[in-house]
């Protein structure tokens, strides 16, 4: 379980927000958060994976802290064994699929995970290509692809599917469900989109003025 | 074709690639700490590495010279701790030569590394891995068109080299006499036909040198 209180000041083009949140997201689901543009959820999501530092609060993963403001505590990102899917796919243009999934590997992992999310994800017979000869689709399966591969305690997945079409954000979806049925991680999903929201998730958050509302 | 002409053509190549190594070795850590540094220096020391572009090459060889001449106490204790000179001698050449061609090889891969976007580096960490792993394995490779032309560059600028090298090394044959010292000895001489034959060499090798990188830029450009 992941439990959170995040406090930040964002200066954004609408003015500033004081983000005030606490939030828990239950082991093996996947909760979607809602909100404006400029609301403050990949800040949020930033802040859990542990590249935008909060001005104060608490995170906790199973026990185990990752930033308390107030005992100086802040684990790295390194070392917080989260995934993050970003809207924009950001696979290593330099590694071919199967390069960026072995990339992700732990040091001390066994690498059959790589052959295995290639297979699961459809991915075998792209496996030698590089990112460039890839659909949007495909580049945004071999993302989440590579994020499973380090067994992930935490997969945020900011807006992976909203710059697909609506094929292909159909059959992510799915892929997507799948995957978590198999793989049963805990998963923080921003999304816009309703029906997918409704689809995809068990619980909601939306983000309005800074806060957390169930 | 006596000896002797070839002897100030290989010194040239010898001294464009001593220098486009050691700048490959110098330049890469000096572009990442002034395309993602966060000192508030950086500006300054941008402005440092751009002066060979605008100061005339005597002027950088004068003050080279000047610092590096046995009469300076930079000149005094790198002599005491080489037991070497460095003015008048080809390790003096490929010093100069490193601080000459400095812009050439960091700008090309200062911008490329700027203008990767900062996720992919994200990505990396998040993955687990350092900034050392991620600079290595993601971010050089990445810019690998940038790093050919640096080095296209700075292998052509030394090439080139004159003022500066005639200020620092003088022209012993040998030592520091490199080919566009040799090209101007001889047209001083009247010696018009020796002096193209130097031209022509340099040309029909520096261009294949500076053809083959080119290609291998585009295909690696081609391959991100």
């Amino acid at each position: 379980m992941i439990d959170a209180r995040l406090q930040k000041k964002l200066h954004g083009s609408e003015g500033d927000i004081a983000l005030d949140v606490e939030l828990k997201l239950e082991r093996g689901r996947i909760t979607t958060l809602l909100g404006r543009s400029g609301a403050g959820k990949t800040t949020m999501l930033r802040m859990l994976a542990g590249l935008t530092r909060p001005d104060a609060g608490r995170i906790a993963a199973d026990g185990a802290v990752w930033f308390d403001s107030r005992k100086g505590i802040e684990t790295s990102p390194q070392s917080r064994r989260v995934g993050l899917v970003f809207q924009d796919f950001n696979l290593f243009p330099n590694m071919t699929v199967e390069g960026n999934l072995r990339f992700a590997l732990r040091p001390d992992q066994d690498p059959r995970i790589v052959a295995e999310l290639l297979e699961t994800t459809g991915l075998s017979r792209l496996a030698a290509r590089h990112p460039a000869a890839l659909s949007g689709g495909q580049k945004q399966r071999a993302a989440l692809a590579r994020a499973l591969v380090p067994e992930p305690r935490l997969l945020l997945l900011d807006e992976p599917l909203s710059a697909l079409d609506e094929e292909a954000r159909v059959e992510l979806q799915e892929e997507l469900l799948r995957l978590h049925e198999r793989r049963g991680f805990t998963a923080l999903l921003v999304s816009h989109d309703r029906a997918e929201i409704t689809k995809m998730s068990t619980a909601v958050l939306t983000l309005r003025d800074g806060r957390l509302l169930p | 074709m006596e000896t002797g002409f070839w002897q100030p053509l290989l010194l040239s190549f010898k001294l464009a690639a001593s220098a486009t190594a050691l700048l490959l070795v110098l330049g890469t850590p000096l572009a990442y700490w002034l395309a993602l540094g966060k000192c508030r220096l950086r500006p300054l020391f941008h402005a440092v590495v751009s002066l060979p572009l605008v100061l005339p090459p005597t002027v950088l060889g004068f003050y080279l010279l000047v610092a590096l001449g046995p009469a300076s106490p930079l000149g005094r204790w790198i002599e005491s701790a080489l037991g070497a000179r460095l003015v008048f001698t080809f390790g003096g050449l490929v010093v100069g030569s490193v601080l000459y061609s400095l812009p050439f090889m960091v700008y090309p891969m200062e911008m490329a590394l700027a203008a990767l976007p900062p996720s992919l580096a994200e990505a990396a960490c998040i993955l687990g891995k350092s900034r050392w792993e991620t600079f290595w394995r993601v971010q050089l490779p990445n810019i690998r068109p940038a790093v050919l032309t640096g080095m296209a560059l700075s292998f052509a600028h030394t090439m080139g080299e004159f003022g500066l090298v005639l200020m620092i090394g003088g022209a012993i044959p040998g030592q520091t006499r490199v080919a566009s010292i040799a090209v101007f000895n001889e047209v001083e001489a009247m010696n018009y036909g020796a002096a193209n034959r130097y031209a022509l060499v340099l040309l029909a090798v520096t261009f294949p040198v500076l053809a083959a990188l080119e290609l291998c830029r585009r295909r690696s450009a081609q391959a991100l």
